[in-house]
């Protein structure tokens, strides 16, 4: 058996089951921080300038709970379709470390917030469903940063700076059973709540910047065995793309250590991109280490059944949702709509755009979104951007064969690069389209006159002069020509004076 | 070692549980230290033993001793403290407006 890296996956799937849970961190979307007032947005700002004597950790201080962050949690609760606690309480996490003020964070650990969910999405393989054990909040730590004696920021420090800007940022963590058997379906699992999280407006959930923080727990087993084999927990995987490489990675070399007659250690793994694999971080800590106990500077919190109605009367549609009704409501391909579901801009697009023109054809129009709008997204003009309403206005004169495809397409992209409005640019670019049969008529008839010889090709059996043809009408209206119409008026005559 | 509980000998902490309660703190102790929180901390126990014989079955767990719920502030953003105030208990503050700290390798980055 070989045991090249770049085969990971493929060898230790054969003779062991991976098994995989997530937890997954998502900063709330909150104006104010978890348990004190200080802002939020502490993207690029100055170290430490988004602090007060709370989220400093400072003695004699008291917490008190944001209510936005609460409620967001009990909205990723309905979403989830899981249980949301009527009694829910605070727990202290202790430990000693710079990055957490207090030497201890504020969780939740015996009544979370959310219970028992679970959620659904397609792979390779068909639909997969996760059950997810539980959501609960929990304050962010500082961040810290090495630096060795020259200053430069290492792993192997003289000292460590720190900035509690980020020090009592609201967090959900949402935890899953260990549902998982491949690095794909954890992958997928992590789109979809990230699309979750963003439909509902929990969170931007951005992996980049850390405001969604995915972490893995793998072990694998002998394929047929009940019992779990030992779990190793990875860290610092920074994308999508990582999410799935760096598990398949650790199935991987789980199973050539086994095979190798070791054993698996419990501990924290990072994963390294540049390596394509994961490094040992440190030991992991054994759960009563933490020393949870009640939280007794903050009261219990008790759910009405009024205030959960409020919260889940807010939620939009979700994203399982919708793919199905785009696909029954406008004849989308299963495939079409989630292309046009997983990106939050496309949809709103698409939606934006039915919303502003009557009578735009809707499967047009998301062949327009997820055609010509990804592309451009995708491709070297991004940067740009599609107003839904001129996108209407335009979708709309492809349907009526005011302009060409082809025109169409120059059309948008015109529109995405500069913002200008579409009738302007058809305006400019003379690419509305003949349709007018009088029009079509004198230049079909100017064409037959000045090529006698393709005519008579035609007339002696060769049909495809008719191209010819066309292609002259083309050329003569600068391709503003109905090429359909032309096509048909052609033939007409031909057909007429033979 | 001496233990001066009212039922002497009920806990029975180890040396070894000591060291790692230590170590969580992150104390570094003597060997005479050691020895005398191993007493000490067996004697808490103890104490807290003889409140485990009392029958509580009808006392809900109690974390607090006011009867308060449901305290909950509106996401509203109010001033933070300026970044000189922030660091002005900073045992060393860095050029950049950092806490400067002794460097700590490979601990828990808890969230």
């Amino acid at each position: 058996m070989t045991s090249a890296p770049a085969a990971a996956g493929t060898g230790a799937l054969a003779r062991y089951e991976a098994v995989i849970g997530i937890e997954i961190h998502c900063q709330l979307k909150t104006a104010s921080k978890m348990f004190c007032a200080c802002d939020t947005q502490i993207e690029g700002a100055e170290p430490n300038s988004h602090c007060c004597p709370v989220c400093l950790g400072l003695p004699g201080t008291l917490p008190t709970i944001n209510k936005s962050a609460v409620e967001w949690v009990i909205a990723t609760g309905f979403a989830i379709d899981g249980e949301v606690a009527t009694t829910t309480r605070w727990d202290r996490k202790n430990y000693f470390y710079p990055d957490i003020p207090k030497g201890y964070q504020i969780s939740q650990y015996q009544l979370p917030l959310v219970a028992n969910g679970k959620l659904t999405f397609d792979t390779s393989e068909g639909p997969f469903t996760v059950r997810v054990r539980r959501a609960h909040l929990e304050e962010d730590t500082g961040r810290l940063i090495h630096e060795d004696r020259d200053g430069r920021r290492v792993s192997l420090a003289r000292r460590s700076l720190i900035d509690f800007d980020r020090s009592g940022m609201p967090l959900m963590e949402i935890v899953t059973e260990p549902d998982i058997r491949t690095a794909e379906q954890a992958r997928r699992y992590a789109e979809e709540l990230r699309l979750l999280m963003r439909t509902i407006g929990a969170s931007d959930a951005e992996m980049e910047n850390g405001q969604m923080r995915v972490e893995a727990n793998v072990s694998i087993r002998p394929i047929g065995r009940e019992a779990f084999g030992t779990r190793v927990e990875v860290k610092n995987m920074n994308s999508m793309r990582a999410v799935e490489r760096a598990i398949a990675f650790e199935i991987e070399r789980q199973a050539e250590l086994i095979d190798g007659g070791g054993a698996v250690h419990m501990e924290t793994r990072g994963w390294d991109d540049p390596s394509q694999s994961t490094y040992h971080m440190r030991p992991k800590e054994e759960e009563n280490d933490y020393r949870y106990f009640p939280e007794p500077d903050l009261p219990p919190l008790t759910t009405t059944p009024e205030w959960l109605a409020a919260i889940k009367a807010r939620l939009p549609e979700l994203p399982a949702v919708r793919r199905t009704r785009y696909q029954t409501e406008f004849g989308l391909s299963g495939y079409d709509a989630s292309v046009l579901v997983n990106d939050l801009a496309s949809t709103a697009l698409f939606e934006g755009a039915l919303a502003a023109g009557e009578g735009v054809p809707a499967k047009l129009l998301a062949n327009w979104v997820t055609g010509e709008y990804m592309r451009l997204v995708k491709g070297e003009e991004s940067g740009g951007s599609a107003d839904p309403v001129q996108l209407a206005a335009l979708v709309k004169l492809v349907a009526d064969g005011a302009i060409s495809g082809t025109n169409a397409k120059e059309v948008f992209a015109e529109h995405f690069a500069t913002g200008r409005v579409v009738a302007a640019i058809v305006e400019a670019r003379g690419f509305r389209q003949i349709s007018d049969a009088g029009a079509l008529g004198t230049a079909v008839d100017e064409v037959l006159a000045a090529n006698p010889a393709a005519v008579a090709d035609y007339r002696a059996g060769k049909g495809a002069a008719v191209g010819f043809l066309v292609g002259q009408v083309m050329k003569a209206t600068r391709g503003q020509a109905n090429a359909a119409m032309v096509q048909t008026a052609l033939r007409e005559r031909l057909a007429k004076t033979e | 070692m001496v233990r001066s509980g009212i039922i002497p000998g009920m806990a029975n902490l180890t040396r070894a549980d000591v060291e790692h309660v230590a170590f969580l703190a992150r104390l570094g102790l003597t060997e005479d230290e050691l020895a005398r929180l191993e007493g000490q901390l067996n004697h808490i126990l103890d104490q807290y033993a003889i409140l485990a014989t009392l029958d509580t079955e009808h006392i809900p767990p109690t974390a607090q001793t006011i009867e308060v719920a449901n305290i909950l502030r509106e996401d509203a953003v109010r001033p933070s403290l300026t970044v000189d105030e922030a660091l002005s208990n900073a045992p060393e503050r860095s050029e950049s407006g950092h806490f400067v700290v002794p460097a700590i390798l490979g601990g828990e980055g808890g969230a």
